[in-house]
């Protein structure tokens, strides 16, 4: 598939062609770990205030392609920069200038709300004046004022993700990677969540998302399909279905990731 | 004749401060594929436990396959094959090695009871020296239940099998489960994953503790009170908050690659409503139409009737 | 019975299986033995010394220049009575004093024996078992040099007295000592790991479900430690006698007897810890700091029992290395036989049949 050809006929996304503005480029990026290709030459561009929806089979290569794109680890060939610098010799530059929220690690259980922002926070350089002012502001706007001060143990799961979600972003990062964020979550949180997202797409935030959810994927502005460490797919879900003629984006990746040969 | 019924369940943790279940009756027949559909902490772990004789209740009562779950528990587990949510197989043991464990600790050998899950072991057979932590989750999954197989139970309990499981192996794993219940094992299966739903006989959607509904998906899905409406423009998000400030509109969440409407007032053209909102010229692309409902938006319309929904509105 | 050896096999594939559990059973011994063994069996240089020579004549000259020669030794020589000793030995300036009689030498030709005092400071127990033996090992080559040109023989008795701590605690005290804490901690450590592990990693759930009795759970998980205990215990005597030259003297077969009913009771603690924790970091944190602090302080090794108050005296009978350590010090150092260490060996299999009983009835059949 052609990618530059994929992101003219972007109609889905929030900028116009004249305003697009790459923040993550990747050319050819390439990760071996022995003999073993987990990344094989990956190219792609996300822009300012996109959403990014980032999917694949269980090894398929999504979690390496994404450590390396958050300066967690270099690749072996290929070029990438992400927020403009580039992730061989930059990598604590990126760091500071992207968030990021797994599924499995995000808040610390026994620090409360409040703790947990100002740790975040600070680790990210926020200053301590700003970090007092917008973590009340940001406690009113989740509604967990009578929460503040519990421990994050005792929230419900929905919330403890839109917590994690709001800390990941309170620095203002340029992008946010979003490992399977909404993992099960009840559907009206999850939706929640989403708004959340879109609204932090809107300020320009851009979001780099994976998700086993496939109705969630439809809601980003671009996907790419990972099948065996290659991009198999990227278009907006609309396009997609269109090229692949089914009726959704969970009948595409279906199509297309049954192929896969290899397994974790 | 049913395998399974529990009665007025109710549990609590932390000295009665955490409600897990809530006052929970349902029953499933011999041979049936039930399904527990509801998010994460909706209470799901807690009845398997329950049910497999691993937690008592605090109220009411449950029988399996006609024994009490809290007299009869040593009956209980000879009978029962349980796959907790947890992967829970020795990860420094291979392949081969777990299953021949757990064969052994039920007094069972591979051999004899091969046919039962020879479908789905010869798809991890190739890795049959391979440690279990060493496997894709897919195949994790596909051990993990030739284990709780492996014994021959009557019924079969899987606690959300199929979380953090891609697709492609998601569907291979409902298409096992149905291959079982053809064979007559009961199964009692949980799932978050709202789209699995329809691939059981019949299901309890449940969330915070309390039943939702009980029935038959296709039931459920035709008990959805009200006309559902999909609509899309180019930019989805400014068209969900406009949808939403306007006054007509009951509800709009997003759906796939549509915004799922509901409107006020159940006489009005929704169509023409939804194509004549005040901002609507504003939209790119706008495009509306009618929308069968499915068990997900079922469950979020009676996550909204039931009395707990309040820290979700 | 298939069950349960499956279970056992199963057990020993984890430890093998396991880098940190071998490392746990066998690092901690060599370690822990070479590391006390070692940091209290390290020879003693330069101490000061004084020596107070009431003789003045040619033996004890010749004795004093003998000991002068060695380089363990820093020798002054001064004339100061016994009380002035004493103030030495508090300012903490000297090891050890010699007293040197009058007529050393007139007694030693005439009498055909003579006495020397040997002072040593008590406080530093260690040291002054060095220092007396180094002392007297000089003395008595002293003694050989002089009956080479005389006869009859001539004797020289080094008198000894230990100021402070009379008794005395040797380096070889210690290791029966160490090997009663390494035990102990090894056992109760993997033990209750190996129960909590399955219980962090969701397998206890799957076990719980099958009809495998809860007794059969502890008892296949620890069999297998047992078996690996035997054969770290050889390891460790194999240390003791040949790398801290600790000394065999009484029946090996009773020492693997009596060390087998300790471990057996190690690992019935082990199974109690492994029920009441749920995580692996704090079952072993439970059995390593929770065990060794008691060990250390109670089993008498390092501080000796009959100096602690009584509350202490009593509360260490309930501290099951104290038994095995008077047991093994009895069987290894003095050669004693089984009449000797039966209430030893009663007083373990006591506890370990009660630690055992509790572990059993306690285990959860289901969760919470």
């Amino acid at each position: 598939m052609n990618i530059t050809e994929a992101n003219i006929t972007n109609n889905n996304g929030l900028l116009s062609k004249e305003e697009k503005e790459p923040v993550i480029i990747c050319k050819d990026l390439t990760k071996k770990f022995g003999d073993f290709v987990a990344v094989d030459h990956i190219t792609f561009e996300v822009n300012k205030g996109e959403i990014f929806g980032f999917l694949g089979a269980n090894g398929a290569g999504k979690t390496t392609a994404m450590r390396m794109l958050s300066g967690l680890i270099y690749p072996t060939s290929g070029q990438a920069s992400v927020a403009g610098f580039d992730v061989y010799h930059k990598q604590e530059k990126i760091k500071k200038n992207i968030g990021y929220m797994s599924q499995r690690f995000s808040l610390y259980d026994n620090l409360s709300p409040l703790e947990n922002i100002t740790f975040y926070g600070g680790v990210y350089g926020v200053p301590r004046k700003e970090i007092k002012e917008r973590s009340r502001l940001l406690i009113e706007q989740l509604g967990l004022q009578n929460e503040a001060n519990k421990l994050v143990a005792s929230l419900p799961l929905g919330w403890k993700q839109k917590l994690a979600f709001s800390v990941a972003i309170f620095h203002e990062p340029k992008i946010v990677f979003l490992d399977e964020p909404t993992g099960g979550v009840d559907p009206i949180t999850r939706r929640q969540f989403w708004d959340m997202i879109y609204e932090a797409a809107s300020r320009g935030i851009t979001i780099f998302v994976t998700t086993h959810y496939m109705d969630e994927a439809e809601y980003c502005n671009r996907i790419t399909i990972m099948v065996d460490g290659k991009i198999e797919a990227l278009d907006t879900p609309g396009n997609l279905k269109r090229i692949y003629n089914e009726n959704s984006i969970n009948d595409v990746f279906y199509k297309l990731a049954r192929k896969a040969t290899r397994e974790e | 004749m049913n395998s399974l019924v529990l009665n007025n369940i109710t549990k609590t943790f932390d000295k009665g401060s955490v409600l897990a279940v809530d006052n929970v009756s349902f029953s499933v027949k011999e041979g049936e594929l039930f399904g527990l559909i509801g998010p994460d902490g909706a209470g799901k772990t807690t009845i398997f436990r329950i049910l497999s004789t691993l937690m008592l209740p605090d109220k009411g009562n449950a029988s399996v396959l006609g024994y009490d779950v809290v007299k009869d528990y040593k009956k209980i587990r000879n009978l029962v094959g349980y796959m907790p949510g947890r992967f829970s197989l020795y990860q420094d043991l291979s392949v081969k090695e777990n299953l021949q464990f757990f064969a052994t600790l039920f007094g069972k050998s591979i051999e004899k009871n091969y046919d039962i899950i020879k479908d789905i072991y010869e798809q991890i057979k190739p890795f049959s020296n391979r440690r279990a932590g060493k496997l894709s989750g897919g195949m994790k999954q596909k051990l993990a239940l030739s284990c709780a197989l492996i014994h021959k139970p009557k019924i079969l309990f899987l606690d959300e099998p199929t979380t953090g499981v891609d697709v492609v192996s998601r569907f291979e794993f409902w298409e096992i489960l149905k291959k079982l219940k053809s064979q007559g094992i009961t199964i009692l299966v949980s799932t978050a994953y709202m789209d699995e739903a329809m691939k059981c006989e019949r299901i309890a959607l449940i969330q915070k503790g309390k039943m939702l509904g009980l029935d038959t998906p296709q039931k459920i899905i035709e008990s959805y009170p009200m006309k559902l409406y999909g609509a899309k423009a180019d930019d989805i998000y400014s068209l969900l908050k406009d949808l939403r400030n306007y006054d007509q509109v009951e509800s709009c969440y997003p759906f796939g690659e549509w915004l799922h409407v509901t409107i006020k007032n159940p006489n009005a053209d929704g169509l023409e409503v939804l194509k004549t909102f005040p901002n609507s010229s504003t939209h790119q692309n706008l495009e509306v139409k009618i929308i069968e409902p499915g068990i997900e938006d079922n469950f979020i319309r009676l996550m909204n009737t039931s009395d707990n929904s309040r820290d979700n509105n | 019975m298939k069950q349960f050896l499956a279970f056992i096999t199963k057990e020993f594939y984890h430890v093998f299986r396991d880098k940190k559990t071998l490392l746990i059973l066998f690092g901690i011994p060599l370690m822990q033995i070479t590391l006390f063994g070692f940091a209290l069996t390290s020879e003693v240089k330069n101490a000061d010394i004084i020596v107070i020579d009431n003789a003045k004549d040619d033996d004890s000259e010749k004795l004093i220049n003998k000991l002068r020669a060695s380089t363990y030794f820093t020798i002054y020589e001064k004339q100061i009575g016994y009380n002035a000793i004493e103030k030495e030995f508090k300012k903490g300036q000297i090891k050890a004093a010699i007293i040197i009689p009058p007529k050393f030498n007139n007694d030693l030709i005439k009498g055909k024996k003579s006495q020397i005092q040997i002072l040593t400071d008590g406080t530093e127990p260690n040291v002054a078992k060095m220092l007396v033996q180094y002392i007297t090992a000089i003395t008595m080559d002293y003694q050989r040099e002089i009956n080479a040109t005389n006869s009859p023989m001539m004797m020289i008795i080094p008198e000894i007295r230990m100021l402070y701590n009379e008794e005395g605690n040797g380096s070889i005290n210690f290791v029966p000592g160490v090997m009663a804490l390494v035990l102990m901690i090894v056992c109760t450590a993997l033990t209750s790991v190996a129960v909590v592990r399955e219980k962090e990693l969701g397998t206890m759930e799957a076990l719980l479900v099958s009809p495998f009795k809860p007794i059969g759970v502890l008892l296949a998980k620890a069999l297998p430690y047992l078996v690996l205990s035997f054969v770290n215990l050889n390891f460790i005597l194999l240390l003791a006698v040949f790398v801290m030259k600790v000394p065999m003297q009484g029946s090996i077969l009773l020492f693997f007897f009596f060390s087998m009913i300790f471990i057996a009771t190690s690992l019935s603690m082990g199974l109690l810890i492994s029920n009441i924790t749920d995580s692996q970091q704090v079952a072993l944190l439970l059995s390593m700091i929770g065990m060794m602090l008691p060990t250390i302080v109670f089993s008498g090794f390092i501080f000796p029992l009959e100096n602690m108050p009584k509350f202490f005296q009593w509360f260490s009978y309930i501290v099951p290395a104290r038994w095995y350590y008077t047991g093994v010090k009895s069987i290894m150092l003095k050669g004693l036989d089984i009449h000797y260490i039966w209430k030893e060996m009663v007083a373990l299999s006591m506890m370990g049949t009660f630690f055992l009983t509790i572990a059993i009835s306690k285990f959860k059949i289901r969760l919470a």
